[in-house]
């Protein structure tokens, strides 16, 4: 039990220096950015409370949010992503992920990619939307939101193997 | 009463989601509703650290750019000293300064962003350099913002990349003002707005900060005119400037103290009793 709780606290400063540092200065082709620091709410343990996901997510968008002078959109989009990750993980697992409960690092790459790919729609979408708070620019939302959203995927998918430990 | 315990307990997480959803979102319209955002924002000692850290190793990449910056700025500088009469016709900072109305303080970017629609820079420099919020800040080549938030060590910059950013300026040719302000499009353009009908608009001159505030002092280099075009009343221009700056890389800046701030205030403020 501490271990995985080690782990998360690891993880957690790990991600969010990793993402203030490097990843919200990548500004490729001008505006595209990955939000990588979202994978801790992926890879948070299944079995642990919902109440403290929602508070540690909370926590780690309010953070990025004070690095990067934004207000409270990540902070948002963040609580949102974790108040949805059951019905993600129901769409992609299958019924049954409650009784099983998966590890990621076992999983099939095809419900891995299509977690992560739901998750970071719904995470950016919001993010983007709060930003830039204005309806009558939707298409600069979807647009932000599509080209951003390649970037984490690909990204987050990259991380999450790479350090997943026991894949054969 | 059971009823309701039951139902809290039923629906915490629902709950609590709401919670922390209403707080973000408090926060996310408190940042697109007022010039500065009082509680979350980066001049503070975490995140100050934490990019100071950094830079510190980031400083070294860009030292090439950084001393090539320093060489034209010498240059001009130095044709300045030798050509007294012809500084009329530069964009630089006027000779205002040697009045001594302003202070300048150095600072250095510790955090800069251009990619968001509401974009902020950090500075190493805060209330300890007395660095106080409205300052304006510069660079060699034009403006950069106005500063919004300080701390003990750390300020915060509204960058012109900012759609909460309106800056008085106007053509350098004849005076005809505008207000300087950001469609959120591409951080090498901004826009000129409210510039009359009447000015002689031509592509290619220059803009320059107009003066009418305390902040900026006159005849700081904005930019060069692109593109321009009537409004829908058709009564005004919308000019696109581009801007000297390279806002996405930028190193050393200045602040700049407007020494008579202070009483330009009280004399407005008791004017408009």
């Amino acid at each position: 039990m501490n271990n995985v709780v080690g782990t998360n606290i690891i993880r957690f400063i790990l991600l969010l220096l990793l993402q203030v540092i490097i990843c919200n200065h990548i500004n490729f082709f001008g505006y595209i950015n990955p939000y990588i620091y979202i994978i801790f709410i992926f890879l948070f343990p299944i079995k642990d409370s919902r109440l403290i996901l929602l508070l540690v997510s909370f926590l780690l968008g309010m953070l990025v949010d004070m690095f990067s002078d934004s207000g409270g959109v990540h902070a948002a989009a963040a609580v949102c992503l974790a108040y949805a990750r059951p019905i993600l993980l129901k769409t992609s697992f299958g019924m049954s992920y409650e009784h099983h409960s998966i590890k990621f690092s076992t999983t099939e790459i095809g419900s891995l990619l299509t977690y992560i790919t739901f998750g970071t729609l719904v995470h950016h979408f919001i993010l983007f939307t709060f930003e830039i708070f204005n309806i009558s620019n939707i298409l600069l939302i979807l647009k932000k939101t599509l080209f951003s959203s390649i970037f984490t995927v690909i990204l987050s998918l990259l991380i999450i193997i790479l350090f997943s430990r026991n894949r054969k | 009463m059971q009823q309701i315990f039951n139902f809290v307990i039923k629906n915490k997480t629902f709950l609590l989601f709401l919670l922390l959803f209403s707080i973000a979102l408090t926060l996310t319209i408190q940042s697109h509703s007022y010039h500065r955002s009082k509680f979350i924002n980066s001049a503070n000692g975490l995140t100050g650290g934490v990019y100071g850290t950094f830079n510190t190793v980031g400083q070294y990449f860009n030292l090439r750019d950084e001393n090539a910056i320093l060489v034209e700025e010498n240059k001009h500088l130095r044709e300045q000293l030798l050509n007294p009469i012809s500084n009329k016709d530069s964009s630089y900072i006027g000779s205002d300064f040697s009045k001594g109305k302003y202070r300048i303080i150095t600072a250095q970017v510790y955090k800069n962003s251009y990619s968001v629609t509401n974009n902020y820079l950090t500075l190493n420099k805060g209330k300890n350099d007395s660095i106080k919020e409205d300052f304006g800040v510069i660079t060699s080549k034009g403006i950069l913002g106005i500063i919004s938030n300080t701390s003990k060590n750390y300020a915060t910059v509204l960058s012109i990349l900012n759609k909460k950013s309106s800056i008085n300026a106007m053509l350098k040719s004849t005076d005809h003002i505008g207000s300087l302000k950001w469609n959120g499009d591409s951080p090498h353009y901004v826009q000129l707005d409210d510039v009359s009908k009447f000015a002689p608009v031509k592509i290619g001159d220059t803009i320059i900060t107009g003066g009418q505030s305390t902040i900026f002092p006159k005849g700081i280099g904005v930019g060069t005119i692109d593109s321009f075009d009537t409004d829908i009343s058709g009564d005004t221009y919308i000019i696109q400037v581009k801007l000297f700056n390279d806002m996405t890389n930028i190193g050393a800046v200045y602040i700049i103290e407007n020494l008579d701030r202070l009483e330009i205030k009280t004399l407005e403020n008791s004017t408009n009793e």
